[in-house]
């Protein structure tokens, strides 16, 4: 995973809540065996209205997504995250999100920014308003900035620390390796072993 | 002050504890699918990195295999086959197509006797919280987890939340499980349980089998909970006394000493409670495109001006729109195109009794597609024992093999668009079954009702 220290552009309007991962991406794009080619299935279903926000040229090359509260609920699927990233998002910016698509964007790079609904409401007018609005997403100080607006935002220093260092999470788990192996020899002998 | 089931389970599985981290969590049991899998053991080959646990792992195929006697689609045999070749080269047992232990993934681990009280399990599936109705611990994760959970049988959790939803009281007639927890969610909302683990707690919920109250752990995840929750109880231990992978012997009494201690204690305080009067509950039809917007069978398709905040109202004007609804509609007179009785929701024997049970000596409305999808192929053996089969097929049903299918439309069965369901799964997402499809959830009860009248229906109304 690379480091990722600001997220500084335009924002797509999305502003709805509830916005569940199959609307994300359909569960047919699941069926692909890698984590690329899924761009294209980027809220599939949405985007043959043309009157959806992301056919509207002027928000092209948007790189934070501003969604409603309860965002990305539902399936677990990562193919969601890996979607957005791939369509040119870094941040996602909403009230709320759905746990496991917070963890899934911290484990890919995607900033879940969550602030206040009157905040992203605010953002959302702004945006509407001027598309070429530039927001500011700052890791470090957890700190989201547009015109006229300063908002601190609330990430764990775990997630943080993750996000600046660009770490695989895999090879800090092994550096612990004596604690699961101290951990393994008191498990109780009853549990079950799949054979 | 004392503890709450949940954190019991989770304190007997820190590996380690640090300030400013999330907890280290042992995982005693993954489970793995064909779909959110393969670009796990990928990352694992180009890494190469091996198993930690390969006897901790449990593999089968059930989201994309075909349910009837087609060969899988091109696409989804490839994934299948991905499936079988990295269990094969990471020394993971799989039960394969075919198998007659293959099926859903979270109806084949109770049904072995794999899962138990107190164990930690995750799966690359959010509806893993279904296992929480053994007093399992059990969430849903990401690829990148699955990944690293495959690595080092651990993984990073931030301590959620206990949230106890109380559920007192005699279920009145033609009430299910289902219908406990489609109340639960129109009142708590789709966030309702967010950031916590729900433990489902009253006279309710230890009156129901542990089948039904699979059904209710389920959903926890559409409430928008980590995981749900049920105290282990005789109910709980006689269904896995004598599973294949339950404990025997002096085994089974140690285990059992352990599990007696695993309920919430009297003193134990949780974040949040709600209760709820089952005598108050009526059977639940979903009218719009999340769990949360349903109403009883017995009223009508609600207006958006009856919604508060300005979000809501969109919300449900966007959601009518595309069920294509017209307030004030009663639910009874919606028809509907197909009906379809499965998933990890309510796809376990007690469902296909009771469903049978309806159709039985009765005929499908014409025109309309139904379908039986066992939740495994145990469920469908043990079914066709009874002869099950034979009711619904003479009702006019087709009787399929296990897995997810019309749930969420990655196999052939899908709605064609514009198609409406009668559904016992979970999730009434815009084109969840196939785009444009319009799904309502229901029980299987009124799921069989339904497909003999042609519309929303109870038993009792035919």
């Amino acid at each position: 995973m690379e480091p990722v220290r600001h997220v500084v552009g335009r924002a797509l309007p999305l502003a709805r809540a509830d916005v569940d991962t199959d609307q994300i991406i359909p569960s047919h794009w699941l069926k692909r065996l890698g984590r690329t080619g899924y761009a294209a299935g980027l809220f599939e279903a949405w985007r043959r209205d043309p009157g959806f926000v992301m056919n509207d040229a002027r928000y092209d090359g948007a790189s934070i997504l501003l969604a409603g509260a309860n965002f990305g609920s539902g399936s677990s699927r990562e193919h969601a995250v890996w979607a957005l990233r791939e369509a040119g998002f870094r941040a996602v910016i909403a009230p709320r999100f759905a746990d496991i698509f917070k963890s899934n964007a911290l484990a890919n790079g995607l900033v879940p920014v969550e602030l206040a609904e009157a905040i992203v409401t605010r953002l959302v007018d702004a945006v509407r308003a001027d598309p070429a609005t530039e927001i500011a997403v700052d890791v470090e100080q957890r700190l989201v900035t547009a015109p006229g607006l300063r908002a601190p935002f609330a990430l764990d220093d775990h997630a943080r620390s993750r996000l600046l260092a660009g770490l695989d999470d895999i090879a800090v788990t092994l550096l612990r390796e004596a604690d699961i192996t101290a951990y393994e020899k008191k498990r109780p002998e009853w549990l079950p072993k799949v054979r | 002050m004392g503890s709450t089931l949940s954190q019991k389970v989770w304190e007997r599985h820190v590996v380690r504890r640090a300030e400013g981290e999330p907890d280290l969590l042992y995982v005693d049991l993954h489970l793995v699918h064909e779909v959110t899998s393969p670009q796990a053991f990928e990352g694992l080959r180009l890494a190469r990195r091996r198993l930690r646990r390969p006897e901790l792992t449990l593999a089968t195929m059930d989201h994309n295999v075909p349910t009837n006697d087609a060969a899988p689609e091109e696409i989804s045999a490839r994934q299948i086959e991905a499936m079988a070749q990295n269990a094969r080269e990471f020394g993971i047992r799989c039960f394969p197509m075919g198998d007659p232990d293959q099926g859903i993934v979270h109806v084949i681990s109770p049904q072995l006797g794999l899962t138990q009280p107190g164990m930690t399990i995750v799966c690359g599936d959010s509806h893993t919280s279904t296992h929480g109705a053994l007093g399992a611990l059990a969430w849903g994760i990401g690829t990148s987890e699955i990944e690293h959970v495959l690595a080092t049988q651990t993984i990073w959790q931030k301590r959620p939340g206990a949230m106890a939803v109380s559920v007192n009281g005699a279920l009145p007639p033609e009430c299910s499980a289902k219908d406990v927890i489609l109340g639960i969610i129109a009142r708590i909302g789709t966030a309702g349980g967010a950031g916590t683990v729900i433990e489902y707690r009253g006279s309710t919920i230890r009156a129901l089998s542990l089948e039904g109250r699979m059904t209710i752990c389920n959903m926890s995840i559409e409430a928008g909970a980590r995981a749900g929750i049920v105290a282990p109880d005789e109910v709980t231990f006689a269904w896995l006394a004598g599973r294949p992978y339950a404990p025997k012997g002096p085994l089974w009494e140690l285990a059992l000493d352990e599990w007696r201690a695993l309920p919430s204690d009297d003193d134990a305080r949780f974040d949040r409670e709600v209760t709820i009067d089952a005598t108050t509950l009526r059977p639940y039809v979903t009218w719009g495109t999340n769990p949360a917007q349903s109403v009883t069978i017995d009223e009508r398709v609600p207006s958006p001006d009856t919604f508060g905040a300005d979000a809501n109202r969109e919300a449900a004007a966007r959601a009518l729109r595309y069920q294509e609804l017209r307030p004030g509609t009663p639910v009874r007179e919606i028809a509907v195109d197909a009906v379809f009785i499965g998933s990890c929701t309510n796809a376990r024997l007690e469902d296909l009794r009771t469903a049978s049970e309806v159709v039985r000596g009765r005929r499908v409305k014409p025109g309309l597609r139904a379908l039986v999808v066992p939740g495994s192929m145990r469920v469908k053996a043990d079914a066709e024992r009874e002869g099950l089969d034979r009711i619904f097929r003479e009702a006019g049903f087709e009787w399929r093999e296990a897995g997810c299918s019309m749930c969420l439309g990655m196999n052939p069965d899908v709605l064609r668009p514009g198609e409406r369901c009668a559904s016992t799964s979970n999730r009434n997402f815009e084109g969840r079954q196939g785009p444009g499809g319009r799904t309502h959830l229901v029980s299987p009860a009124v799921a069989a009702a339904t497909a003999i009248a042609g519309h929303f229906a109870l038993p009792s109304d035919l």
